[in-house]
């Protein structure tokens, strides 16, 4: 009840963090969106590329974000930006790349052989077999990657507020610095809403973009 | 047309170089149908994949129309090739009408111009164009899918086709109707059109000419009827079967043997002079009776006209059947059997009577390639003999 207290009176700043947060991860994932694909469409084409991309894709995800932050700040540093917005969305667009150029590079290189030879059979060039066919198909699986760097994000941007990013990780901070349980929860279960909503909401984004003729197979896989 | 010179593919696979297919040559006339059969990795698909570069070609050249496809842009080649597959690869994500005008469009029609062309197309696989141009391929069942593919191959009028197996995938009775249909369409059509099989059956059916493969060379080529009667070597002859004699009933019509020199009886003739008749005749068993329009009214047989007294009128028995001179001697040698019967009598259009065909005459037809065949070695042992 006391909780509940305390988020109706903060509604305001509730509110104002939550934006925050939804546009850090938002800007950084969009961003993320825009060089993962390409670079996941392009390692399709050499294998050993490929792998050498995503295990470093993947290293990248092992470290842990707090000792992330610590390695940008005396690099971002030098141009004075040590702390704040930009390590947080730079973190968060590393953290992206895994999920979406895997994804991309999964989606475009499962499209069945028989339309590749179909496409190819008719006269399309590589780059309209791409844009005609194979980014068409692979789109829900790409789409499915975003979602899931977004939710992985979410998280990982409370942690930002530590280096002053804003955000709904601040009630977490403060809560535990200052010893106020309320802060503390509060900030935990936004996230976790917040989270959870913006999965289903992309889900929704998911579903409207997968070509229509693609639905039935998009909901038996 | 479609010449194939010398064409060759090696293969490097970790084992060694594989030839795929080894020096190739035929020619295809504009309008015919050529099957390309042989037992799977024969090199029949490679052959066909190299004509429009799905497979580059080690050497060897490819003439499309006289014209040496070589120095053309690979992309601009295929949009000149209908191309379809056994898998059917319509792209899941195009509505029908996407998926059919996609050629048409990327070589930059106009848009009314590929829209009218559809539905062109739509009327000539016989599916209704307001039913189907705005669905996806994912609704449609396999053997309507495969139609739509064919169409997608044909919709930008290419002079050549090359299909893989295009029927491999649909089942039986859907696949003969659509080979039927595909047949019809092909004498409007008059494409050049190479086709892949491994059913000798659908060769036979599909086929002007037939090209059979073993281990990437052509081992034969020729039209189905001379394959089945002169297979060229062992390998043919066992791939094509032990009944290849009765395949060939497929391709031989009745018209091609019937004999006009039919006896009959009308309804007001005696039965004994039906019996002289019969006896004039050499028939066995039976003669038959027709009406004041030439018409097969029934069958007086040899017991009754011998034993009984009166006019054929009161005493014929029914046909068994009739056969049309468009028949095909499959289905008469089927109604031969199945009403013990060794001749029918065929009938025109109208219903007239035309002549008859005698389980005979089939033999002696089917039988005087073979004998003719079997003169020519004798003729080759004897001269290599001297």
């Amino acid at each position: 009840m006391e909780l509940f207290q305390y988020a109706l009176n903060n509604l305001d700043l509730l509110l104002t963090r939550t934006i925050e947060h939804i546009s850090l991860v938002g800007v950084a994932v969009g961003i993320a969106t825009l060089t993962g694909v390409p670079i996941g469409i392009a390692i399709t084409k050499s294998e050993r590329l490929a792998r050498g991309v995503l295990y470093l894709a993947s290293i990248i995800v092992t470290i842990p974000s707090i000792a992330l932050f610590g390695i940008m700040i005396p690099i971002l540093s030098l141009i004075g930006q040590g702390i704040g917005y930009l390590p947080a969305v730079i973190a968060v667009l590393l953290y992206s790349q895994l999920p979406i150029i895997r994804n991309t590079y999964t989606a475009i290189n499962n499209v069945d052989p028989a339309l590749r030879e179909a496409a190819r059979g008719i006269g399309m060039s590589p780059n309209q077999r791409l844009r005609m066919v194979e980014i068409p198909l692979a789109v829900p699986v790409i789409m499915a990657g975003v979602r899931t760097a977004v939710v992985l994000n979410i998280g990982v941007m409370a942690i930002a507020a530590y280096i002053g990013a804003g955000g709904l990780g601040t009630f977490i901070s403060r809560g535990i610095s200052q010893s106020d349980p309320r802060q503390l929860i509060v900030g935990a279960v936004a996230v976790s809403l917040l989270a959870i909503i913006v999965d289903y909401a992309l889900l929704a984004v998911q579903k409207w973009l997968t070509p229509k003729g693609m639905e039935k197979a998009v909901s038996t896989a | 047309m479609i010449q194939l010179d010398s064409l060759t593919k090696v293969f490097d696979t970790p084992k060694g170089a594989v030839v795929a297919a080894d020096h190739i040559s035929m020619e295809v006339s504009a309008g015919e149908i050529c099957i390309l059969l042989g037992p799977s990795g024969c090199g029949k698909t490679t052959t066909l994949k190299m004509i429009n570069r799905i497979i580059r070609p080690t050497s060897g050249k490819v003439y499309i129309d006289g014209e040496d496809t070589t120095g053309m842009n690979t992309q601009e080649l295929r949009r000149n090739i209908g191309y379809v597959i056994q898998q059917i690869g319509l792209f899941p994500n195009m509505t029908i009408e996407e998926n059919i005008t996609v050629v048409p469009k990327l070589l930059g029609w106009d848009r009314a111009h590929y829209k009218e062309r559809a539905r062109e197309m739509m009327a000539m696989i016989a599916l209704e164009p307001d039913a189907f141009l705005k669905r996806y391929p994912s609704e449609l069942s396999g053997g309507q899918q495969q139609r739509i593919g064919v169409a997608r191959a044909l919709a930008a009028d290419p002079p050549v086709m090359l299909m893989d197996e295009p029927f491999g995938a649909i089942d039986p009775i859907n696949r003969a109707v659509i080979q039927d249909e595909f047949l019809k369409m092909q004498q409007e059509l008059n494409k050049t059109i190479m086709f892949v099989s491994h059913d000798i059956d659908e060769a036979i059916k599909m086929g002007d000419r037939i090209a059979v493969f073993r281990e990437g060379k052509l081992v034969q080529y020729s039209t189905p009827d001379d394959l089945l009667a002169a297979p060229k070597n062992a390998f043919v002859e066992s791939f094509l079967g032990e009944d290849r004699a009765l395949k060939r009933l497929n391709l031989v019509k009745v018209r091609e043997i019937v004999s006009d020199d039919i006896g009959t009886v009308t309804p007001g003739d005696t039965l004994e002079k039906a019996l002289a008749k019969i006896d004039d005749f050499g028939y066995q068993n039976s003669i038959l009776m027709i009406n004041d329009q030439r018409q097969p009214a029934g069958i007086i047989t040899r017991s009754v006209a011998r034993t009984t007294k009166g006019y054929c009128r009161d005493h014929f028995q029914n046909i068994p059947a009739t056969v049309n001179l468009e028949d095909d001697l499959r289905k008469v040698a089927s109604l031969m059997f199945a009403h013990d019967t060794t001749w029918l009598p065929c009938v025109d259009d109208e219903g007239r009577v035309c002549g008859q065909i005698t389980q005979r005459a089939m033999t002696r037809h089917l039988g005087s390639r073979f004998r003719a065949r079997e003169g020519d070695i004798r003729e080759a042992n004897a001269t290599t003999g001297e």
